[in-house]
């Protein structure tokens, strides 16, 4: 419940969007987004969804669209079969060896998925949403690894693109999803995934969260799984100054699966948060929840985990775990997990802990000869162990430990 | 554990049927105007003939309760109560004390029997002059403070507490004869402000029970207040409020219960502990107002603010709850550990059937270095009931070494019902370590297939496994409430099952 | 040769070791046997540089140098091994990873080359081998769900490997069966030789069955109050601490 402000915190935002001409597709989208920014403006930290995560600097930072640059940036190796690529927020056919598919194609289900008045950061992406990722599998088919690349190299741009990825009956899909944005500019990357998974389809979905240090990251996943469908997120939450993912998955079909894991890493002046609201709304589901934060300097953890269980939802399995480590005297971990459960035959459970670094197991490791420093990153390393071996696709699980170690290496 | 035999004797007393202590009592009263605006608050302290500092600590309650609004946060529905169609004051009238128990009114006797508190102690309480300060025969002595309604109506066993020169007395009692003690503490745990209903009742509290242990005193019996709400229409305020000086130790029970009655009444209490250098407070309650019946009409709102202040170094508070009661509990018994090594406790129980809602749980704010807290929470969801803990862990950058333990578990019994859990935990201290478990599943097919077949019927079954479930709270009771608590358990079960 | 002279250390602020003094000479094994709370396992982490325990007064040298002023690592660089009463688990951190790890941490800090991954496997899985230990162990988190005999028959292997001049053993033979005792045992008596000295802390004379030591000094309040030859153990199992320490 927002309390009317007299000035709208999106005010900035708004006087953006209504300058813009919109393609047809997009209009309707658009026009809801703003809808939700003018009556209720951004949340504010009063909002319970919001409690730790304050959107001020970024609503009060003035963000340009994106210029249409056609810088060649230097890029990580390719290792799916084909790639999307923006860079500087502007899609790159010529970079791309994936042919972008333009989201009017996908009118007809767009939006379907999300509710922007109750979502804020979907709905700052209604408001401006562009052509994003448009994939489509056909049923049966397996579409092996498939990677969307966003590099940011200049300029305080703020973009938003809307993905949409639906797989039919039976169809596989790993998708390799990598930001990344040079330190020093505060940009915005405000994307908006609809994925969309019929009987008995597969996607794995593993996110490399690497944008620059100043540079602002908004995003919010919105998955409907189908019976005996299986949705597996991973997302690594390293950078930016202000990081927020959320993941809202809906388990609407009998014997679906949900596995939501990541790992975060944050360091001085960081937020980063992860929240995800998981809804089973159908019987003898399964949902897997491990997240790990680490964090640095004057970090701030955030962890928000709904488990919903509707009264339909009979012999639900859902576990979900949150631990954090904190290697410094100033950063602060805040995390709220929660159940809302309406269904009897039901095994639910979920766990929290926060602390600092084991002092015998450091210990253990020292007087077997291993120096602090190293000893201290075997056990980071070992804690989120848990998290990232459930990443089963060895060229995600590659970029991941990659992206873990030069976060590790610059940081320590 | 004496759970079979408890169990099944209260599975018998269930068919008996209804709410146990569903009774009114038909006694005189003195009422004030229905309605709440200042005179009203003049008008309780006039009638308790206050001094002048506490009736205007109530008015600056009252100019605050006005600015705020009702809180919506929890977990629980309830058409808006309408705060002026309410008494917010009400007194058994008894201008002379009786001379013997023949003399009481039989009607308030009754009641006290109905409570289970024996006829020693019910002569005190009843006000019979020179009623001994003995114990009854063959029962550990139980201090008893009775409110009754908005009035505290008598206390036992005062002159044999003073002896350790332990004080405890009703708090409108405490007003007049230590005036220090009740100026310098009241409202220092929840001050006026804290929220909407603290608020309230900070305006408009009409009695409660005053603690005092003195320093390096262990309280030789266990001290209790019981709080029944009996007349028809009235709110109960009361305030209570527990110093323990340094090195002493006191546990103290809380029982309640309310009669059966179609339309909702208000219960907001206020519950201020202090525990100074090595002091312990245990609190325990029980809670059993009544709950409204299984369409949930009636029943008490319980909107109920108790916290802990561990001022002193190694002190410790341990709060434990039995919630069966009441057609919506909002109640969050917190520690504030401010003392190095101090230690906060809370274990609950908290049932909802038919259509009960309870949000409850606790926080804890470790700013002290060591300060350790323990929470362990049992819901049981049955029947269209709504149940949720919501709790916070919060620790402060000064909080050196300090631990937290939680385990929330909830159980659901039939498929209308719901069970949440909502914590908060915010950890801004490195070396502190903060645990959270919570786990929901529902008594297992086999379990129950496993009693039935040894002999037991369903409810028994039920009954004995749900005890299981809340073990480890209720060994946190006093012997004496254990067994009426497990017997609760079971009762406020009735009808859950097959 | 370890020395050890009028060491005294607490733990927040209660002095747990009163003044010691005990030479180690290269080579011999000692005996260290003492009641509970004698000061036994505050001895073993003072010697190994654990945090918490502070060196109040006295000095600790091994082959001549100050051991107290260097960090645990840097002490075991130089060939000090202390073998855990109770080893640590480590979840997600490889036995394999760890072992080598360590091996070229203390190899590096000696300006020795370190081992490759493929030298590594092969002389683990050597010594592995000679304790009798399942291969998988190499695969498993450190000591995660490892039995009690597991989890020391781990510590042996990490001697074995890491092949120290100096073992301190910390009640190693706590909750040991025989047959575990016999490869603890064993994997000391392999390294026994004119460069490898060992200190055997015990409560009970049994481990020293196995391990004969060349003395046997008795730890009461923080001082070692008797020394003599392996006989005292006997001595000490016969009478008692009471009788026999004084």
């Amino acid at each position: 419940m927002n309390a009317i402000t007299p000035i709208n915190n999106a005010a900035n935002f708004l006087r953006r969007a209504e300058g813009l001409s919109a393609p047809g597709w997009a209009v309707a989208l658009r026009a809801a987004g703003r809808d939700a920014l003018a009556a209720r403006g951004m949340p504010t930290r009063r909002a319970e969804a919001f409690k730790y995560t304050d959107l001020a600097p970024v609503l009060n930072a003035g963000f340009v669209a994106p210029t249409g640059s056609r810088n060649v940036p230097p890029m990580p190796a390719q290792r799916g079969r084909a790639r999307l690529v923006f860079v500087d927020g502007v899609l790159r056919g010529d970079l791309s060896t994936l042919p972008p598919r333009p989201l009017s194609d996908m009118a007809a289900v767009l939006g379907a998925l999300t509710t922007p008045d109750t979502q804020p950061i979907t709905a700052l992406n209604a408001s401006f949403a562009e052509d994003g990722l448009v994939l489509e599998i056909p049923a049966g088919e397996d579409a092996g690894l498939v990677e969307l690349l966003s590099i940011v190299t200049d300029g305080a741009i703020a973009f938003h693109p809307r993905h949409i990825i639906r797989l039919g009956a039976g169809a596989k899909l790993a998708l390799l999803d990598t930001a990344q944005g040079a330190d020093g500019i505060a940009y915005l990357h405000n994307p908006v995934f609809e994925v969309s998974l019929a009987e008995g389809a597969t996607l794995a979905h593993v996110r490399v969260q690497a944008e620059g240090r100043a540079a602002f990251h908004l995003s919010s996943v919105h998955a409907a799984i189908g019976a005996g469908a299986t949705y597996d997120n991973f997302t690594l939450n390293a950078g930016g100054r202000i990081a927020r993912n959320e993941i809202h998955a809906a388990l609407n079909g009998a014997q679906g699966a949900c596995h939501m894991n990541g790992a975060q890493l944050g360091t001085d002046g960081q937020v980063v948060d992860t929240t995800t609201v998981l809804h089973h709304a159908a019987p003898d589901c399964a949902s897997r929840q491990t997240y790990k934060t680490v964090l640095k300097g004057r970090a701030r953890g955030v962890f928000q985990g709904k488990i919903f269980v509707a009264q339909v939802a009979q012999r639900t399995d859902g576990y979900q775990m949150n631990q954090a480590l904190l290697l410094s005297e100033d950063a602060e971990m805040d995390s709220k997990p929660q159940l809302e459960i309406y269904a009897d035959d039901v095994k639910c459970s979920h766990g929290a802990t926060v602390g600092a670094l084991d002092a015998e197991q450091l210990f253990y490791l020292r007087a077997r000869g291993i120096p602090a420093d190293e000893a201290r990153a075997m056990l980071v390393e070992a804690f989120l162990t848990e998290a990232v071996d459930g990443v089963a696709n060895e060229e995600c699980r590659a970029a991941l430990d990659e992206a873990v170690r030069s976060w590790w290496a610059r940081e320590a | 554990m004496p759970a079979v035999a408890e169990t099944i004797e209260a599975v018998q007393s269930v068919t008996e049927g209804g709410y146990k202590w569903g009774f009114s009592t038909d006694i005189e009263m003195e009422f004030a105007p229905k309605g709440l605006n200042e005179d009203i608050v003049r008008f309780i302290s006039a009638k308790k003939n206050e001094p002048a500092w506490l009736l205007e600590w109530r008015l600056k309650a009252f100019a605050i309760w006005q600015k705020m609004e009702t809180p919506v946060w929890a977990a629980v529905q309830h058409p808006p109560i309408d705060f002026q169609d309410a008494f917010y004051y009400a007194a058994p009238t008894n201008a002379q004390k009786p001379k013997s128990l023949d003399e009481v009114d039989p009607e308030l006797l009754k009641t006290y029997a109905k409570l289970g508190i024996p006829l020693k102690e019910q002569a005190i309480l009843a006000g019979v002059e020179g009623a001994g300060d003995t114990p009854a025969e063959g029962r550990m002595p139980i201090a008893v403070d009775a409110v009754f309604d908005s009035v505290s109506v008598a206390t036992t066993f005062k002159d044999r507490l003073e002896k350790d020169g332990i004080i405890f007395c009703s708090i409108s009692e405490a007003v007049h004869k230590h005036p220090e003690l009740v100026r310098e503490y009241l409202g220092s745990v929840v001050p006026q402000a804290d929220n909407f209903y603290a608020a309230l009742n900070s305006a408009v509290f009409t009695d409660g029970s005053f603690v005092y242990i003195p320093k390096g005193v262990r309280c030789p019996m266990e001290l209790s207040t019981y709080f029944r709400i009996n007349a028809k229409g009235p709110g109960l305020f009361e305030r209570t409020l527990i110093l323990a000086d340094a090195g002493s130790h006191v546990s103290y029970l809380e029982g309640c219960t309310a009669p059966q009655r179609d339309e909702n009444q208000l219960h907001a209490a206020v519950v201020e502990l202090v525990a100074l250098d090595d002091a312990t407070i245990k609190y325990s309650t029980v809670q059993n107002w009544y709950p409204g019946d299984a369409e949930g009409k009636g029943g008490i709102y319980n909107f109920v603010t108790k916290r802990g202040a561990c001022r002193g170094a190694r002190s410790k508070i341990s709060w434990t709850q039995v919630e069966t009661g009441s057609a919506i509990t909002w109640k969050y018994p917190s520690c504030i550990l401010l003392g190095d090594d101090s230690v906060g406790e809370f274990y609950s129980v908290a049932i909802t059937n038919n259509r009960q809602q309870a949000d409850t749980g606790t926080k804890m704010f470790h700013i002290g270095r060591n300060t350790k807290s323990t929470i362990v929470s049992k819901g049981i969801s049955a029947g269209r009931g709504q149940n949720t803990y919501r709790g916070l862990v919060r620790i402060s950058p000064k909080a050196v070494g300090a631990r937290n333990f939680t385990q929330c578990d909830s159980l659901l019994i039939g498929d209308q019902c719901g069970a949440h859990t909502v914590p908060y935990i915010e950890n801004r201290c490195m070396s502190a370590k903060v645990e959270h478990e919570a786990t929901t599943s529902r008594i297992a097919e086999d379990q129950l297939f496993y009693c039935r077949q040894r002999g037991l019927t369903e409810e028994e079954a039920v009954g004995l496994i749900v005890n299981g479930f809340c073990r480890e709270v209720l060994k946190e009771l006093p012997m004496e409430f254990a067994v009426e608590a497990q017997k609760l358990l079971a009762i406020s079960l009735e009808g859950s099952v097959g | 040769m370890l020395k050890i002279e009028g060491l005294t250390a607490e733990i927040d602020g209660k002095t747990i070791l009163n003044g010691i003094d005990l030479e180690l000479p290269t080579g011999e094994v000692h005996a260290i046997m003492g009641p509970n709370g004698s000061g036994k396992s505050t001895l073993s982490y003072v010697l190994s540089g654990r945090e918490g325990y502070e060196v109040t007064g006295g000095s600790v040298t091994f082959n001549g140098i100050d051991i107290l002023a260097m960090e645990p690592e840097e002490r075991a660089a130089t060939g000090l091994f202390l073998a855990f009463q109770y080893p640590v688990e480590l979840p997600g951190v490889g036995n394999a990873n760890f072992l080598r790890t360590a091996l070229n941490a203390q190899r590096r800090a000696r300006g020795e080359p370190e081992v490759d991954a493929m030298q590594f496997l092969k002389l683990a899985r050597a010594k592995m081998k000679a304790l009798n230990m399942p291969e998988d162990m190499l695969k498993r988190g450190v000591n995660v769900g490892f039995s009690g005999g597991e989890k020391k028959r781990n510590d042996v292997l990490q001697m074995a490997l890491l092949e120290p001049k100096l073992a301190i053993l910390d009640e190693t033979d706590s909750g040991l069966d025989i047959d575990a005792l016999k490869i603890v045992a064993d994997g000391v008596n392999a390294l026994r030789g004119p460069a490898f000295s060992a200190l055997v802390i015990t409560h009970y004379q049994r481990l020293l069955n196995y391990i004969v030591p060349d003395r046997v000094h008795v730890l009461m309040g923080g001082r070692i109050t008797r020394s003599g030859g392996p006989e005292l153990a006997h001595e000490l199992e016969a009478q008692g601490y009471g009788q026999a320490a004084a």
